[in-house]
This record gives C-alpha cells, structure tokens and sequence, in this order.
C-alpha cells in the first residue's frame, strides 16, 4: 500500500503543468471503443508523456475508453513485441506503441505503431521530425489525430490550435484577452490584452495569422496577428462597424462586415493589398460571412426580411437566397469541412440553441440546450462543434458536441474568466 | 489478486512455447521500420513567447464619461425607439453641442447579451444611429457626432435575465 502511494505521489510530481482550460466529458459515446496508449520510451531528459497527451485526447473525444496503465499486461515499445494474446484479457483490440529518440543533428525521431490484437498485425505507423522537444506534444497530438481517423473514419482534430477571448470584469475594470491553445487547453498564450473588446477571432487556413476584431482609437477594427512577427496590425480601420472577418480557403481573402459607407454589409478583402469589393448592398444588417469549403460561395447572416437569417450568396455576387425557415431567428452559419451542411445559432424565441442544417434537405436539428449558446464552429474534418454557452454559475465557457448529439465536453478557465468566441485551425498532416 | 496470477501463468506458459519475444529477437537499438511514413511536427509553442500585444485602451476621458449614468438612452428588446426619458437625455446634449459648436460626442451603442455577436454590433450601431438621428433633429451638427457600437461586449451589469439586458441595451453619450 505505502509503495502504491509513493508511486502515485511520484506520478503527481511528474505530471506537466495543469492544462490552462478545466475540461469535462459530459456525455460520451454508449460503447467506446478500448483501447491501450503503452507509454513511450523516451530518453531520460524528455519531460512529455506523448502516451497520456493521446491518451487524454481521445478519453475527451468521448468515443474511446483508454485501459489504466496498471491494467496493462505488458508495456512494449515496438509492435513486434506486442503479444496479442495477452491483451485479450482486458479486452483491448487496439494497442498503441511507440518510441522517442533523440536525432542526430538535435530534435527528437518520434515513431508509433497501432496494432490490432486480434490479427497481431501492425494497421498503422508514422514517424515524426521533431526539432525541440515543445514540439512533442504537437507529435502526440498528431497521433491522437492519425488513431483516431484510422479506427473511427472520420479526421481527428486534437493537432489543431483553437483561439477564444477571455472576458473578465465589468465597467471599467473589464479586460479582454486574446488567447491561443492547443486543442487539449495546453500550451495557452496571450496574444493581446485590452481594455476594449476583442471579438471574432479566425484563424488563416496556414495556421500562421490570426484575423479578430478589436477596438482603437475610437473605433472598431479587424487586426491581424502573425505568428511569424508576432505584431498586430490593422487592417481595416473604417468610421463605423469593422467586424467578423472570415478567410477565405485559399487563405488569400477575408470576408467581413463594414458599416462606413451605409450600414452593415458583406465585404471582400483581398489581405496583400486591402483591396475591397462589396458584395452585399441592403439597408438590412448583413453580417457574420463564412466561406464553402470550395471558396464557391458564402454564407451570412441577414435581417432583410424582418429577423436575422441565414443567406447563401455567390463568392462572385448576385442575389442572395435564403436557407433558413425554422424557429424565429437564425444567425452565425458556417459551413461543414465536406460543404453539405452548417451549424449555426437558432432562436424559437426563447433559448439560442446551436444547430445543424442540412444543406440538401433544409432539415435543422438541434444540438445544445441553450440559453445563450453562440459561436458555433466545426472542428477540422467535421466530428464535433465547439461553441460558446454558459456554465452553472453563469459565467461563458466553451463547449463542444459531436454532430449526432451524444457526446459533450465542458471547457472552462480556472481562473473564473468567461471565455467565448472560439476558433479552430486547420489540424497538422 | 486471481487475474494477476492468471496474467503470470499465461506468461509462463508463453515463455515455455518459447512465445516470448525478447528471447526470440535480440532488439537493435536504432529503430526499425525505417518504410514508416514521416512527417514534420512543427515548431513548438516555446517560439512564441513574448509579450502579448496591447490593444488600445480608453482615455481617462473616455473612463470619467463611462462611468456617468445621466447620458444613457435606454431601448426595449429589438427596438430602436426612443422613449420619453431617453428624448430628454437627447434634448440635453442636442443644446450642449448647439452651443459649442466645436464639441464633439460620440454616441456608443449596445445590445443584451441575446443572439449572436456580431450581429449585435450591427443592432448596437442602429441604436447610436437612432439617437444620432434625434440629435441631427435637434440641432447638432453631422460632424460634431461619431457612432460606435460594442454591441453586447461591454454589459453594464453581469446577470441573464430581464433587469439586467433592459440595463445593457443602450446607448451612452460620451463628450470627447
């Protein structure tokens, strides 16, 4: 018993540092899939338990159930030494492996192995570059990703960033940040602080700039962050509103909204010489762009008809046409990463629930419970919708649900902020 | 306690068939599967440490205008009408921009929290617009006015019902 608490203690002691966002699995799938992440063997100095990053990752998606190290009847580091036998006992069909060297030149080789107990054969392996050893629980993420595409169909998304706005405060004591993460809540780094709002933050489909919205100067803005300088520039700076950029999937444009000429309308910027071209001209508010997947086409959100809709136009312009009929308001649409369907923010008056609509047969079916859920987006490859809604004690937290509705998770900061307006980069391959 | 030991026996008798591999295959030190696709995992989060950038900020002015509640027009749900407590707060700055014709206001919209953000930036602005509208009515000046809309990002109070967004929809005056 004393060895068992000393061991546990040591465990403690060897954990990373606690990940920034609190997370939660609500509900989860009715049969998750077993499975084994061995630990790795590394080198002495490599502090990363790539294991337990793919562990968590896939425990959190809701459609695993890894096995506890203790019940691991061997911990082999290479495939070939997996015997299938001994994992049928605690039932385990998929056995990750794996292993960290250090490389020649400096960096690290990471390689894994999945293999299935049933056949003893090996279904999977990759190797990994790493440069630093930072970039280690990158390499982990992306093999949550690579596991969880291979066993389920669907592309995982633990590679990707997200970005969300931490709200704190009320008067003139309120401070905003815009903060960046890995998707597990690890690694959090501010990237701006202020005293006036930040809001719609998106990430460019290379990952290396952040397009949001903040105010200065007595005016709104849409910024740009950069990865590579890390500076924060303007680039749209107009009297009036400067809001909710979009990029386009070429990563070349961004869509926006722009009062300053009449009042709220969509916008197309080309971002190398902030050259626009209007695409919507109404006395309605038209706002809340966001691309097709095939740059095509665009959808945004519109009260020319009374109360806020969904409306899908050209990328080249003409009439926009409306998509959305069901409950009294709908709002915030963006597209499915395979184009045929979007969530989006739906009213019947009383609770904002997100939602999903199926572009082909116009069917929406509700995904959340409300009261004030906003900021829907799909994570890369489209399992699951991160969102932002309110927790018990009232405050913003971030939430994702998968697209069928079964599976929930909470995020929340533990540092009692509220945090909303989440967004998802594009994952690592 | 019964599955360790059935865990045990079945590694005994896998040794004794000779099952086990680290009798079977001396393992090299470098690694195998040298066929294994590769890829990079890119640069890690220690690269963008720095400091974070600092966005703007309010003026002191901006703070002490705030921080009044005598410069505050307030709107019904999905309303940009203005009612008669709101016509007065008008009417006031309507006279003090007449009479300083170099004075300048701007008019700062909000929204409740209900729906989604950036649409209620644009239901922030026709509020300001509303209330820029009385004021061109009543005399100030086009250039005198600028409008800007938080939308539902600056509540004045916290809470999720009723008394709390018939608070935050509004529209503030601040002198500049």
């Amino acid at each position: 018993m004393l060895k068992k608490l000393l061991v546990a203690l040591f465990l403690v002691a060897a954990l990373p540092a606690q990940a920034a966002l609190e997370a939660t699995l609500i509900g989860g799938d009715t049969a998750p899939m077993p499975i084994a992440l061995v630990p790795f063997q590394v080198p002495a100095e490599v502090q990363t338990d790539l294991a337990q990053v793919v562990d968590r990752d896939l425990y959190y998606s809701g459609r695993f159930r890894p096995l506890p190290r203790d019940r691991m009847p061997q911990k082999p580091t290479q495939a070939q030494d997996v015997q299938k036998d001994l994992w049928a006992v605690p039932g385990i069909d998929n056995v990750v492996v794996g292993q960290v060297s250090s490389a020649p030149g400096g960096g690290y080789l990471v390689q894994f192995a999945l293999v299935d107990t049933v056949s003893g054969q090996k279904i999977l392996e990759h190797r990994f570059n790493v440069k630093t050893a930072a970039s280690l629980r990158t390499a982990a993420h992306m093999i949550s990703d690579m596991v969880y595409e291979k066993l389920l169909g669907v592309p995982g998304y633990f590679s990707a960033k997200i970005a969300y706005v931490s709200a704190k405060g009320y008067g003139p004591a309120r401070r905003f940040q815009l903060i960046m993460s890995d998707s597990d809540g690890f690694n959090e780094q501010v990237i701006a602080n202020s005293h006036e709002p930040i809001l719609s933050p998106v990430w460019s489909p290379d990952r290396r700039k952040l397009a949001f919205v903040g105010y200065t100067g007595g005016r709104s803005a849409i910024m740009l962050f950069s990865l590579d300088t890390r500076q924060v520039t303007r680039l749209v700076f107009e009297p009036g509103l400067n809001s909710s950029p979009a990029w386009s999937p070429d990563g070349t444009k961004l869509a926006a909204s722009l009062s300053f000429e009449t009042n709220p309308d969509i916008y197309v910027i080309d971002v190398a010489t902030g050259k626009r071209r209007r695409l919507t001209d109404h006395y309605g508010i038209d706002t809340e762009p966001s691309w097709s997947p095939d740059g095509s086409k665009l959808v945004f959100t519109s009260d020319r008809g009374g109360k806020p809709q969904i409306y899908e136009i050209s990328a080249s312009g003409g009439d926009p046409r409306r998509v959305t009929f069901e409950g009294s308001q709908n709002a915030r649409a963006s597209y499915s990463p395979d184009g045929k369907s979007l969530t989006l923010v739906n009213t019947d008056g009383g609770q904002w629930r997100v939602a999903l609509l199926d572009l082909a047969t116009g069917k929406l079916k509700l995904l959340s419970d409300g009261p004030q859920d906003d900021s829907p987006k799909f994570a890369p490859g489209g399992a699951v919708i991160i969102y932002a809604t309110q927790g018990r004690a009232g405050g913003a937290e971030l939430a994702i649900v998968s697209v069928d509705g079964a599976i929930r998770n909470r995020l929340k900061q533990s540092a009692n902020s509220e945090i909303k307006e989440p967004a998802w980069s594009s994952i690592l391959r | 306690m019964n599955k360790n030991i059935l865990i045990t026996g079945a590694l005994l008798v896998a040794i004794a068939l000779g099952g086990c591999s680290g009798k079977k295959n001396v393992k090299p030190a470098a690694p195998p599967a040298d066929s294994a696709p590769i890829s990079e995992a890119p640069y890690g989060d220690s690269a963008y440490a720095g400091q974070p950038a600092q966005i703007g900020g309010p003026t002191a002015q901006e703070t002490a205008e705030r921080a009044l509640s005598n410069n505050i027009v307030y709107f019904e749900y999905d309303s940009t009408v203005i009612n008669a407590e709101g016509e007065a707060v008008v009417a006031k700055y309507a006279s003090y921009l007449q009479g300083n014709p170099t004075a300048r206001v701007r008019l700062e919209g909000h929204a409740d929290e209900r729906g989604t953000t950036a649409y209620n930036q644009g239901l922030g602005e026709r509020r300001a617009q509303a209330v820029e509208a009385s004021l061109l009515a009543k005399g100030a000046a086009a250039n005198q006015l600028s409008i800007l809309s938080y939308g539902e990002e600056r509540p004045a109070v916290p809470g999720h019902d009723e008394a709390a967004w018939a608070q935050n929809r509004r529209v503030q005056l601040i002198r500049q």
